[in-house]
């Protein structure tokens, strides 16, 4: 069960830091385009370090197990071959299904209002989810997390901030960020809905309690949404899910077609 | 081997610069956990700035080659993310080399709040005004910040507290 949960952790950094990587080059002022790309490279860090983590541990399952894990042939043709894998393996190799983000992270930028609010919700989930896996019972995790929760505070501040400056700007503004909240948030009920491979690691104290992140959570985004004058969508709005258990939207395909090209199309090159 | 002590390779380390901000050595920063050197090897564990932080891979070739330069064979780096690096573990020498090269040094106990909007005191490298403006939070490299002199009208960066 750790396996999978190491591999959520790391798919969620991933994923969003690809996301985010999308707008080198692209924002709409330099300072901006800096920022999300700082960001990214914070999350790829974490995704790197938690790979290495979950490399150690499938290399350590007996072979047969391993043979079988994941669908990807080339990874089964690694196994076959008798190597080990490493962090270049699980984020270049494995199929869609295999990955274990939550969906949140796999939503288009679209325009800088649904970048803001998918980073805004995401960040401020980070940022109580790592407070609490800090003190997770293991070392390694834990160790990941005290890490980040420097970073991942850095990022919060700098996405509440831009949900305040355009919730609480202009007319335009306003309405383009109360759009982009309500069409996200369909996507941020699955972090709260623990996986069976979640709630075990829960029950060993790896991983935090959803429901009390969820409280921290809610409380956080409504004194944000507040400042900001924008409101959320009614309570027991329909929840997407899946992501986790492996069921994706489209998006992610694209994001991987893109993501794990060079590595699909010319085994093991390096640059 | 045998006249090689701990201490001795601390001086060498001396000479590794973070390949970002070159006025710094490894040892400024902060980032050298542990050196130990057994018979015929040297082991430096060393802790990353920032998860992403590709200065990192950088510096580990640096330590390798500063070390190979003095004769030593076996070199072994492990990075070590607990307890986390912060800038509080930056030498005052090298808060002072930072100012000297333009940079505005990290100048209080690191700490983390989620207050918005809030904007630190931070003083111009080169005039010493306080009269500052924060540009971004973000900058070139995942340490520094942008800010500008209102007085001296000089934009600069600041190496944040983390």
């Amino acid at each position: 069960m750790k396996l999978p949960y190491i591999l959520r952790l790391a798919d969620d950094a991933l994923i969003i830091g690809q996301r985010l990587g999308e707008w080198t080059g692209h924002g709409p002022i330099l300072e901006q385009d800096i920022a999300l790309t700082n960001a990214a490279l914070d999350h790829v860090g974490r995704a790197r370090s938690l790979y290495q983590y979950a490399a150690e541990v499938f290399n350590q399952l007996p072979k047969e197990q391993q043979l079988t894990y994941f669908t990807s042939m080339a990874i089964q043709e690694k196994i076959k071959a008798g190597e080990s894998i490493d962090e270049d393996t699980l984020a270049y190799l494995r199929d869609g299904w295999d990955f274990r983000n939550v969906l949140l992270v796999e939503r288009p930028n679209i325009d800088w209002a649904y970048t803001v609010a998918r980073g805004f919700f995401f960040d401020a989930f980070n940022f109580f989810y790592f407070t609490a896996l800090s003190k997770s019972t293991d070392a390694t995790i834990a160790a990941v997390a005290e890490k980040s929760l420097k970073e991942v505070t850095y990022h919060l501040r700098w996405s509440s901030e831009w949900v305040i400056r355009l919730g609480d700007g202009t007319d335009e503004s306003h309405e383009k960020m109360q759009q982009a909240i309500n069409e996200t948030w369909s996507f941020t009920g699955e972090l709260f809905v623990a996986t069976d491979y979640e709630a075990a690691m829960t029950a060993e104290c790896v991983s935090p309690n959803l429901q009390q992140i969820q409280t921290l959570w809610t409380a956080r985004i409504n004194e944000v949404l507040d400042e900001a004058t924008l409101t959320l969508p009614a309570a027991g709005a329909w929840m997407q899910q899946g992501g986790k258990a492996g069921t994706h939207t489209e998006e992610l395909g694209y994001i991987l077609t893109e993501l794990q090209f060079m590595q699909r199309t010319y085994p093991n090159m390096q640059w | 081997m045998n006249d090689v002590n701990e201490e001795q390779v601390y001086e060498w380390l001396a000479d590794v610069k973070d390949p970002e901000v070159p006025a710094l050595s490894i040892l400024d920063l902060g980032i050298v956990r542990n050196v130990a050197v057994t018979d015929n090897s040297v082991n430096v564990t060393i802790t990353p700035t920032y998860s992403g932080c590709p200065a990192m891979d950088v510096i580990s070739i640096g330590i390798r080659m500063a070390l190979a330069g003095h004769g030593i064979k076996q070199i072994t780096i492990d990075q070590q993310l607990s307890p986390a690096w912060t800038t509080d573990w930056m030498t005052e020498d090298g808060k002072r080399k930072l100012k000297e090269y333009g940079i505005a040094p990290p100048n209080r106990k690191a700490f983390s709040s989620l207050g918005l909007f809030e904007e630190e005191e931070i003083q111009c490298p080169r005039c010493d005004s306080t009269h500052t403006e924060m540009v971004s939070r973000y900058g070139p490299t995942s340490c520094k910040a942008l800010y500008k002199c209102l007085d001296c009208k000089e934009p600069f960066e600041h190496f944040k507290c983390h």
